[in-house]
């Protein structure tokens, strides 16, 4: 029996040397367990050394290998060629951000907005070491989890229309992180962060599509984290026109 | 952090389009039902329930006019925010006059319900 084979076409694209991105097709041997990364290294490997695109840890941890696969922000570790086989295999760089080259993205607006909502936890005292450590009940960790397991794999902002329309906007990822800092009960900066959410960049580009939620790898869900700091902003907005002049933040 | 931020005053309009996506999630299908087709059919109420004499008594009632100043005012301020950030969805591309037309209208629909509850007197 012949061996089975997949089309994969990838969207080519050398910003230095084409005029625009163009689709190139490559014949692949299909396998049950092969996934869009696999099929895509063994490209490099043995068809095309020119290919160029991100990749690390093969199981949906670094967030490395996000593409537009079918038209879908996908991991491409993590989607595997048995469920799209006998169709062909549509690569593309991720949507709304510029190409490096080929399915590799420029990536600095996103470092840019990580380093905005200061995704660290700063305590609202200092705490000396002879205090010891910080105790949390299950309750409060449960509070900031789900939102820790983000591994800054962009398939969010590839989802999120309203970055598409407006990249000043901080993004789905970005947002859910720092509500993942605001939300741990040893953190004690969200009045200082309240500025950013608050502000035209914020939350309220956000239009709850949640599409954001729905491609997330690691079930964070960035919407809900979204529209939690809709609610204290607007509070927020209405609370500061109580307050003496000078003093609203 | 070195870019000035400026504080977005989204929270009035998301606020009144949230108010406004509350009351006509629970009220506006009852709505539509008593005052659409249960009482014209005569199913409710009894047939001169909504006649110009009992809407014009209801209406000149504090509760009268407050209810329906909040249904007609916060509807159409769900609907102009609605429509306003759907319009992309269907390939619009909404500027600033999208904006005035949006939320212009509510802001008319606003003044109009309270001007006319007002001019039917207490």
């Amino acid at each position: 029996m012949a061996e089975k084979t997949i089309t994969i076409k990838v969207l080519r694209y050398n910003p230095e040397q084409d005029q625009a991105p163009v689709f190139q097709a490559y014949q692949v041997p299909f396998s049950d367990d092969m996934s869009v990364l696999q099929a895509l290294l063994f490209i490099k490997d043995e068809l095309d050394e020119t290919l160029s695109f991100r990749w690390s840890c093969r199981m949906a941890i670094c967030g490395s290998c996000g593409m537009m696969i079918n038209g879908n922000p996908k991991l491409s570790c993590k989607t595997f060629l048995r469920d799209i086989y006998p169709e062909t295999v549509r690569v593309e760089a991720l949507n709304h951000f510029p190409i490096e080259r080929d399915l590799v993205v420029v990536m600095d607006d996103f470092i840019d907005k990580l380093e905005r909502i200061q995704p660290y936890i700063i305590p609202a005292a200092p705490r000396s070491l002879a205090q010891g450590e910080y105790l949390q009940t299950p309750a409060q960790l449960e509070k900031y989890e789900q939102f820790s397991s983000c591994i800054n794999c962009l398939l969010c902002y590839a989802a999120c229309p309203q970055y598409g329309l407006n990249p000043e906007f901080i993004g789905p990822g970005a947002l859910a992180l720092l509500h993942r800092y605001n939300a741990d009960s040893r953190d004690g900066a969200s009045a200082q962060r309240m500025e950013l959410v608050a502000a035209e960049e914020g939350v309220f580009n956000c239009t709850a599509v949640g599409y954001c939620s729905e491609v997330c790898p690691k079930h964070v869900d960035p919407a809900n984290a979204v529209n939690q700091n809709k609610t204290t902003a607007a509070g927020n907005y209405f609370m500061s026109f109580l307050k003496p002049r000078g003093t609203s933040k | 952090m070195n870019r000035p931020l400026k504080r977005s005053n989204a929270p009035i309009f998301w606020g009144l389009f949230g108010a406004g996506g509350m009351l006509s999630a629970l009220l506006g299908p009852v709505l539509v039902l008593i005052t659409g087709l249960a009482v014209p059919m005569g199913l409710l109420f009894g047939a001169d329930a909504m006649s110009y004499a009992n809407m014009l008594a209801f209406a000149q009632h504090w509760l009268g006019k407050a209810f329906l100043f909040a249904i007609v005012s916060l509807f159409l301020w769900h609907a102009g925010h609605r429509i306003f950030h759907s319009l992309h969805d269907v390939g619009i591309h909404a500027g600033p006059g999208a904006k005035a037309v949006c939320y212009g209208g509510a802001l008319l629909g606003t003044v109009i319900a309270a001007l006319s509850l007002l001019s039917m007197g207490f």
